[in-house]
């Protein structure tokens, strides 16, 4: 179900704001996508991993003939030290193969290498590390206490990072406040769960010396020049492929050891060597995320206006700084963009990384925005309480309506609309409705519940932006070659690497809406490090925008050299001359030719023009922005059973703005696909340690994604403020889907509670948990 | 998650399943039938079989039998045999309805109902059912029959008094009486997880008061049993709210709860309570 305000053909657009078929789909669905775990290979490596949280590695012995390869082999191999230039950040290096010391449950020791998948298993099974204990730490909280264990000798206290920011004046704001209220939220840990689980396969060319390694990331290039970097090899000799890639998340935008260790091995073997990994590492060896507890105090005026936000982040990293992004994407994320949509000039926060003898934390979609918005809309949903209005009322008191809008954290919000998608949301649900049923239902013992979530995410940001973290690694632009072929056809390269996003399908239709041919006459190529330019992959909602932006730019001067051709080779004005239907037109006259003649004669009859045009139809974009806020609001209806302290979802609605929608399918199903991860994150899924450092949930039984039984039907509904800071107007939608859930879906649970006069402030908000306030007040005197 | 090296006999008679079994029990050898458990395990290397008996193939396994006292189930037989009543007796009925709460539709497709009994997962609705019924285990070897009733069958969490070399050739299920009511209800997170608490009920009335009550419970402890408090509650009571509350209380106070992590002791006896009453419930729709 979706509703689009605007767009879909009302822009005066051919190609932008329709619904396209996705290119990428009659492949995938027939079975004829190709993975990486597809490709055969000479050798196949298992990974031994530590079955201890923490201990030093006392031997490790292998079966009499088995290729076992532990760090001792590895000389030379640089461990991956993640680097920030900013903030308190204390650089930890992880070895590519556990070196003397075990930091984690799934940290891997040796690798096996054998002629299949199977053999080398059955020689791990026989592969014995004996370690000497030392006593785990599992939880951020008693990795921070006095006298805790030190997990590495660089990082004192545990705390690896530590960025503080405090407003001027904020002090005396916050003594005029009329209430304080506060909020202790708790997120538990998560597994991003892509479909396809992580994958390598690197192949040694006899030839030329070169490596060829495929593997399932968001972003080849990048692990080209750190794989290159670890193993100190040059990266002309090594291309990084990334072929069709089943999901990532940001699971598969850090560098993983495996995939160092795959490379090396296929050098040093002069061979072929894959790597397929298995759910159950994926759960307890791949990256982990959103383990964090905040505390976070609101100071209100008399009429519920938010005056200061003060917050402390503590976020659980795990053993290890991951690569690109360290271990500063969550807590950092987490300071820089609390105030969300709220207009609120006064700030305090302390935010701290703290290592753990845990998997180590990586970005996963949506990365501290999930948190921080159910923490934020909690305490919206408290101060409503304490001041006895309207969950509704207080946001409509807050939410910023004026743009542009600087934050209290120095972000620069670009014309959005907060209020509006809120207004449009409560409008659609029909709150007063929900409300009689609400009365009703409680009459009878039934308890519903409504709950909202406003948020504003930013998207698509470049180079400066991610400056302001100080990282040795600092994303941000993106190239694209946009060339006309002297066929007519249209080939465009891209740096972005999508897997899943439908990338090939809306930059074509971006392509096709400015050169005026059809979008399958359009080819984009991307995930290749030979054939693609130099970009940063898809992430962090960005790769529409600025890649977009990019394709966009290219066009243009493509665009522009045609109508160069055109009034060559038609003896016409530029000015006079329409590209439209594969074709240029001198306007008002019969007089046209086509593009493909027009490419043809760009690369074949060049004579022609005389020195005042370049030869060939090829152009280069290159887009670097400041970024772009997208908002939505999202309203969840809940049932829930105080009996057994089931939820089960009756409505899920968003009502979103990523500005100018290229293909509105594709954007339902960004929106769809996040909403059910963000389901997940409301109330089923979690990554449990035991107190020895043991995962309890390393399967698909005991890790409980959402399946189509526990997803409602999505509604969806849309505006477009065009954005001022993107060239295609376009903001971004990747992540935004995630971000609301467990804030409306725990706004609404408590507001099903409120009979029962308990509240619950941690996601996954579970049965157990649940009924444990239950059972509790049920006690109470 | 690749299992570890084993051989696999392909049996056509029971004659021959049985003697491959006697020879290969000693040695680590397994019976396969759906395969919905035992895979799994095996890919995670929870269980290393050197030899699996596949009784896939073996003829006259499959078979299920009504001769107007007890419904006779072979191994072979699927769970989704069960998706329409087998029978015209209300056990018929009641199998159809605890079958559908068994998995996903995929796997009810394989998986065997002698297979869950054998499997004796804590949680696993045939079990229970089983349990609650009084069936009567058919245990075959090269050495003989071993006739094993349900109360003296299951040995804790997925263990059973079954012998290495005996295969569980069928089980069978007392009929109902014509007038019997019986009930279900179970809980898990997902649809088609393993339930957290499951209960069975059946009973009939005389008079409009309950007789007969059987009160199953799954999930709870470490193996399905009928709880004679929960029946005490409901045996001479009319049907209702006071007698259903009561028998559920009765079962929470009555187990030794099973933990994990997402089930503590309090809060699986706050299920039981709830599954007992909402089976009995169920029986009156
Ligand atoms: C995702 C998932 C969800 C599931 N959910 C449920 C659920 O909700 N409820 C539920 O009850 N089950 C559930 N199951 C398990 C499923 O029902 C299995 O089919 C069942 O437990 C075992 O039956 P099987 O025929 O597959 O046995 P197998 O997997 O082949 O064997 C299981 C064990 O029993 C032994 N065995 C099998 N048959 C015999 C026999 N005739 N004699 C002696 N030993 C034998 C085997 O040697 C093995 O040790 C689930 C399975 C999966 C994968």
């Amino acid at each position: 179900m979706s509703a689009h305000t605007k767009g879909s053909g009302g822009n005066g657009m051919k190609w932008v704001g329709r619904s396209i078929r996705r290119v990428e789909d009659p492949a995938l669905v027939q079975g004829r996508g190709r993975f990486t775990g597809d490709l055969p290979a000479a050798h196949w490596v298992r990974f031994v991993r530590s079955a201890n949280a923490a201990g030093t590695i006392r031997s490790i012995s292998a079966p009499d003939g088995a290729m076992v390869i532990t760090a001792a082999d590895l000389k030379g191999v640089k461990k991956i030290t993640p680097m920030l230039h900013k903030f308190e950040y204390r650089p930890v290096g992880q070895p590519i193969l556990a070196d003397g010391e075990v930091r984690f449950v799934g940290e891997a020791v040796a690798a096996v290498v054998a002629a299949t998948e199977e053999e080398a298993e059955d020689i791990a099974d026989l592969v014995e590390i004996d370690i000497e204990d030392a006593a785990p730490l599992v939880d951020s909280r008693a990795a921070i206490a006095d006298g805790a264990r030190q997990i590495h000798a660089e990082a004192p206290g545990n705390v690896i990072l530590k960025g503080e920011a405090k407003t001027p004046g904020f002090d005396d704001v916050w003594a005029s406040a009329a209430k304080i209220v506060r909020i202790d939220a708790r997120s538990n840990r998560q597994n991003a769960t892509p479909m396809e689980a992580r994958a390598a396969h690197a192949a040694y060319d006899s030839v030329t010396g070169r490596v060829t390694l495929h593997c399932t990331t968001q972003m080849p290039h990048l692990m080209r020049t750190a794989i290159a970097d670890c193993i100190g090899m040059p990266e002309s000799e090594l291309r990084v492929i990334a072929p069709d890639v089943g999901g990532g998340f940001g699971q598969k935008m850090s560098l993983c050891t495996e995939y160092v260790l795959v490379t090396w091995l296929a050098r040093h073997l002069k061979s072929s060597v894959g790597w397929t990994e298995d759910r159950r590492e994926n759960l307890i060896a791949s990256f982990h995320s959103r383990d964090q507890y905040i505390t976070l105090e609101g100071a209100f005026d008399k009429d519920a206006k938010l005056l200061a936000l003060r917050a402390d982040v503590l976020s659980n990293v795990g053993a290890y700084s991951c690569f690109p992004t360290t271990s500063g994407v969550e807590p950092l994320m987490a300071m820089a963009e609390m105030p969300g949509p709220y207009d609120v000039q006064q700030y305090q926060c302390l935010a701290r990384g703290v290592l753990t003898n845990t998997c180590t934390m990586a970005a996963y979609r949506g990365v501290s925005r999930p948190v921080i918005t159910f923490t934020l809309e909690r305490l919206m949903d408290k101060a409503a309480k304490a001041f006895a209005i309207d969950p509704i009322d207080i946001r409509r008191n807050n939410l910023i309506t004026t743009f542009p809008y600087k934050s209290a954290t120095g972000l620069d919000y670009d014309e959005a609309s907060y209020r509006q998608t809120m207004e449009m949301a409560v409008e659609a649900i029909d709150v007063p409705a929900f409300r009689t049923r609400q009365q009703a239902a409680r009459a009878k013992g039934e308890y519903l519940g409504i709950g909202f979530a406003t948020f504003s995410e930013r998207t698509g940001y470049g180079s400066p932006a991610f400056a302001a973290r100080g990282m040795a690694i600092t994303p941000g632009w993106e190239t694209v070659h946009v060339t006309v072929d002297p066929s007519g056809f249209v080939e465009a390269r891209i740096g972005s690497s999508p897997h899943g996003q439908g990338l090939r399908t809306t930059l074509a239709q971006i392509i096709a809406e400015e050169i005026g041919v059809t979008p399958d006459m359009i080819k984009v190529v991307h995930g290749d490090t030979d054939t693609a330019p130099y970009g940063w992959g898809t992430f962090a909602s960005r790769s529409l925008v600025i890649s977009g932006g990019a394709t966009l730019i290219a066009s243009r001067k493509i665009r522009a050299k045609l109508l160069k051709i055109a009034g060559h080779m038609l003896e016409a004005a530029e000015t006079d001359i329409v590209l439209e239907d594969g074709k240029a037109k001198v306007a008002g006259t019969d007089r046209e030719v086509t593009i493909a003649a027009m490419a043809r004669e760009a690369y074949t009859q060049t004579h022609r023009f005389k020195g005042e045009i370049e030869p060939g139809l090829s152009e280069s974009g290159t887009y670097d922005p400041p970024g772009t806020f997208s908002n939505a609001c999202h309203v969840a209806i809940v049932r829930l059973d105080p009996e057994t302290g089931h939820v089960k979802l009756e409505r899920y609605l968003v009502a979103e703005d990523a500005g100018r929608i290229i293909n509105p399918m594709i954007a339902d199903g960004q929106v769809h696909g996040g909403v059910v991860q963000g389901i997940g994150n409301a109330l089923l899924e979690e990554i449990i340690y035991d107190e020895s450092g043991a995962i309890l949930t390393a399967n698909l039984a005991d890790y409980m994604p959402p399946t189509a039984h526990e997803v409602p039907p999505i509604e969806l509904h849309h505006m477009e403020t065009p954005s001022t800071q993107s060239v295609t107007k376009a903001k971004g939608l990747g992540e935004g889907g995630t971000i609301g859930p467990p804030a409306a879906i725990v706004n609404a649970i408590n507001d099903a509670l409120t009979p029962f006069n308990v509240e619950i402030d941690t996601i996954p908000a579970t049965p157990q948990r649940i009924r444990a306030l239950l059972r509790n007040a049920e006690r109470a005197p | 998650m690749k299992p570890a090296p084993f051989v696999r006999h392909v049996p056509r008679s029971l004659d021959e399943a049985l003697k491959i079994l006697a020879e290969v029990a000693g040695d680590d050898g397994r019976i396969l039938a759906g395969g919905q458990s035992l895979v799994p395990i095996m890919a995670f290397r929870l269980a290393k079989p050197a030899h699996l008996v596949d009784i896939n193939e073996v003829e006259g396994l499959d078979k299920i039998a009504d001769d107007g006292q007890t419904l006779t189930i072979g191994a072979r037989v699927r769970h989704a045999a069960f998706h329409k009543p087998v029978t015209a007796n209300p056990l018929g009925a009641l199998l159809a309805y605890v079958a559908r709460h068994i998995a996903h539709y995929p796997i009810r497709m394989r998986g065997t109902f002698c297979g869950s009994l054998a499997h004796a997962d804590p949680s696993s609705e045939w079990c229970l059912t089983a349990a609650t019924l009084d069936a009567v285990m058919i245990a075959k070897s090269v050495k003989g029959i071993r006739e094993i009733k349900a109360a003296s069958f299951f040995d804790g969490i997925m263990s059973t008094h079954l012998k290495e070399d005996e295969l569980l050739a069928e089980v069978r299920l007392p009929l109902l009486p014509a007038d019997a009511k019986f009930g279900f209800y179970e809980f898990s997170r997902r649809a088609g997880d393993f339930a957290m608490s499951a209960s069975l009920v059946t009973y009939r009335l005389d008079g409009g008061k309950m007789t007969d009550a059987r009160v199953g419970l799954g999930g709870a402890e470490a193996s399905p049993r009928r709880i004679a408090e929960a029946e005490a509650q409901l045996n001479g009571k009319a049907p209702g709210d006071a007698a259903f509350r009561a028998a559920g209380e009765a079962a929470s106070a009555a187990i030794e709860p099973l933990e994990d992590h997402q089930t503590d002791a309090a809060y699986r006896r706050d299920l039981v309570k709830v599954v007992v009453r909402r089976a009995l419930e169920h029986s009156l729709k």
